[in-house]
């Protein structure tokens, strides 16, 4: 058991992350908190993809006298483009939350859905 | 050099240019913007139709970007299937955009549109690059530029919910492509490529591996998410509910059916096919929860009583059908899959801008006001029901086409309750739709005393003349359905016979 958490840690890390972020997007009623969740929960693969491209003895892709092998660059960058995705969602997600405060001046899931039950009859389903 | 052979790599990028391009146009002139964003797409719509002539007689195209050859270049590869799929949603959107100017100006502030119709194009961008990539990382990066400008264009509607609508899409669409992309790393971490030809090769030797299945699990989650099937939908009723009805159009005809198209393409070019009849009962567990989503979508779509979330849930048990389509794996079943993305998404879209227009004029989404509608407006009212009549099944219909390849095929495969299913589904789609069409002709605007009816309400033309010529394709495929059905064959050939992927 010790063996397989030392042998393992980083992928169980990232699995621990993972489910805080994602307990955060389903339990968390303030969107800000869900929009952070959600990062975590993001971010949370991208550590899964730079641990997994670390190799035994490996160094840092560049090309210098006195590497042995190299570590595999391609999870990196893969994971650059991922960041790029994780920062425009965050944005979007932000900008949505502004426009989601400016129409009902609270950023409370619960206190929305109150609000808009009381306008529609509830007729808003869900 | 041949510009021709550039096609692949052009239909993306040409529209891609004019991202950026269309705010600064209207910087100089807000009505400029339409007519450049009408361009773009008619420019990758041309090239898409010369590709797909060269593909049906000359095979499949590999595009090499920048001249690296797979599987260290990003490969775009286009078959029957890819092909079929690409002329499908660009010539819906081409449509949507021509029939939407009108609604677009009536239910988007002014100062919004220049961005509007921007990222309209980057919607349409993202589902022709999934769609036409060979490569599963860009798969995932076409489905987030899609995501993400399906996101803004839902929000920029002027209703009061539609930001709340647009960020409960965006946290569960996220966590959707998160899967996604978790599950490629899983396969990038057994197989070492991302390429999906490579990938097939490097798989197979893999078979029964958990790694391999935890990975498929977890794409399969995602796609499924973003294909809203029933327990998983809850995103898009509100979605399409509060979006603008050009973009609830758009929506409802494409996205859902490209999720369609890359769980097609992975569970028959990448998995190996083993996977779906061997050890775990994959397609079993698909062919249940499709009928699940083809059943409950139709039973909530009966008690709605706001027509575009009745259209929501319809669209949750219609694409219902493409996944139990792709479920049953044979010849039979895919062609009538295949064809249900192209005829569902003629009467999706169709049917949401009629809605759009209904809307507009009346000014309620309750179907109850909808009562003297076939008088009011006879001819939006007389291509609502073409529609639903397509929806539901009826013959001369091009929705019948594709239920009856979908029948065959449930029987050549054996599968007798699926039949059932899609029998039930077709008479409770009768039951939602009967009672629209119920409402708007026999109802209301009428008495037995002579009284005049209520005042017609305006159709413009520049409305009236794409409704009806996608009406008149509904019924032109519905009688002469060889030319559709014949690419649709050839596109389920394509990926069965492993002809061209293997």
């Amino acid at each position: 058991m010790i063996d397989f958490i030392a042998a393992k840690y980083n992928y169980l890390i990232c699995v621990c992350l993972m489910m805080i972020g994602f307990y955060a997007v389903i339990a968390k009623q303030n969107l800000m908190k869900k929009i952070i969740g959600l990062s975590i929960f993001q971010t949370s693969v991208f550590l899964f993809y730079i641990s997994m491209a670390k190799v035994t003895d490996g160094t840092a892709p560049i090309v210098w006298e006195g590497a042995v092998r190299y570590d595999n660059p391609l999870p990196h960058v893969l994971i650059l483009t991922a960041i790029v995705v994780s920062v425009s969602t965050t944005a979007v997600a932000i900008a949505l939350m502004i426009n989601i405060y400016k129409a009902y001046g609270t950023i409370e899931d619960s206190k929305i859905r109150e609000i808009e039950a009381g306008e529609s009859g509830g007729s808003v389903s869900r | 050099m041949n510009l021709a052979v550039n096609f692949p790599a052009l239909l993306v990028t040409v529209p891609l240019i004019f991202v950026p391009v269309i705010p600064l146009l209207g910087l100089i002139n807000r009505k400029i913007c339409w007519y450049a964003a009408v361009l773009a797409i008619t420019a990758s719509f041309a090239m898409i139709m010369t590709i797909l002539a060269k593909v049906s007689t000359e095979g499949p195209i590999s595009y090499h970007l920048g001249n690296w050859a797979p599987p260290i270049g990003i490969e775009y590869r286009i078959d029957m299937l890819n092909a079929f799929v690409l002329a499908v949603i660009s010539f819906i959107s081409l449509v949507s955009l021509l029939f939407g100017k009108e609604l677009v100006e009536k239910e988007v502030p002014e100062y919004k549109h220049p961005a509007f119709y921007s990222v309209f194009i980057l919607f349409v961008v993202g589902m022709t690059g999934m769609t036409v990539t060979g490569d599963l990382f860009n798969v995932y990066v076409f489905l987030e530029i899609t995501s993400l400008s399906g996101y803004a264009l839902i929000a920029t509607s002027k209703k009061r919910y539609a930001p709340m609508a647009s960020f409960n899409y965006l946290v569960i669409g996220t966590l959707a492509a998160t899967f996604i992309v978790l599950g490629i790393g899983y396969l990038y971490m057994v197989t070492g490529t991302l390429n999906m030809a490579d990938l097939a090769e490097r798989i197979k030797p893999l078979n029964g591996s958990s790694v391999v299945l935890t990975a498929y699990a977890l794409i399969l989650m995602g796609i499924l998410i973003k294909m809203a099937v029933f327990p998983l939908h809850l995103w898009l009723p509100d979605a399409y509910t509060y979006s603008p009805s050009a973009v609830s159009a758009a929506m409802a005809a494409t996205s859902t059916k490209v999720g369609a198209y890359v769980l097609i393409r992975l569970m028959f070019s990448v998995f190996d096919i083993e996977y779906h009849v061997g050890s775990v009962p994959i397609t079993g567990i698909i062919i249940f929860f499709a009928s699940l989503s083809i059943v409950m979508g139709s039973v909530i779509a009966i008690a709605q009583t706001n027509i575009k979330k009745m259209l929501a849930y319809s669209s949750v048990g219609q694409i219902g059908y493409i996944l139990l389509a792709a479920a049953m794996v044979n010849a039979e079943a895919l062609t009538g899959g295949v064809m249900h993305i192209f005829s569902h998404a003629l009467m999706k879209g169709g049917l949401f801008f009629v809605v759009g227009l209904i809307v507009y004029n009346i000014g309620s989404e309750r179907i109850s006001d909808f009562a003297g509608i076939g008088r009011r407006m006879p001819f939006t009212a007389a291509a609502f029901t073409i529609f639903s009549l397509s929806i539901i099944g009826i013959p001369l219909t091009v929705g019948f086409v594709s239920k009856w390849y979908l029948v065959l095929g449930a029987i050549s495969s054996g599968h007798w309750y699926a039949i059932g299913v899609i029998l039930l589904s077709s008479l409770l789609t009768a039951i939602y739709f009967g009672k629209v069409i119920f409402v708007m002709y026999f109802k209301g605007g009428h008495d037995d005393h002579g009284h005049a009816p209520a005042a017609k309400l305006s159709e413009p033309m520049g409305m009236v003349i794409p409704m009806a010529f996608v009406a008149f394709l509904c019924i032109y495929f519905g009688i002469f359905a060889t030319f559709p059905v014949e690419l649709a064959a050839k596109a389920a050939e394509a990926v069965l016979g492993g002809v061209t992927w293997k």
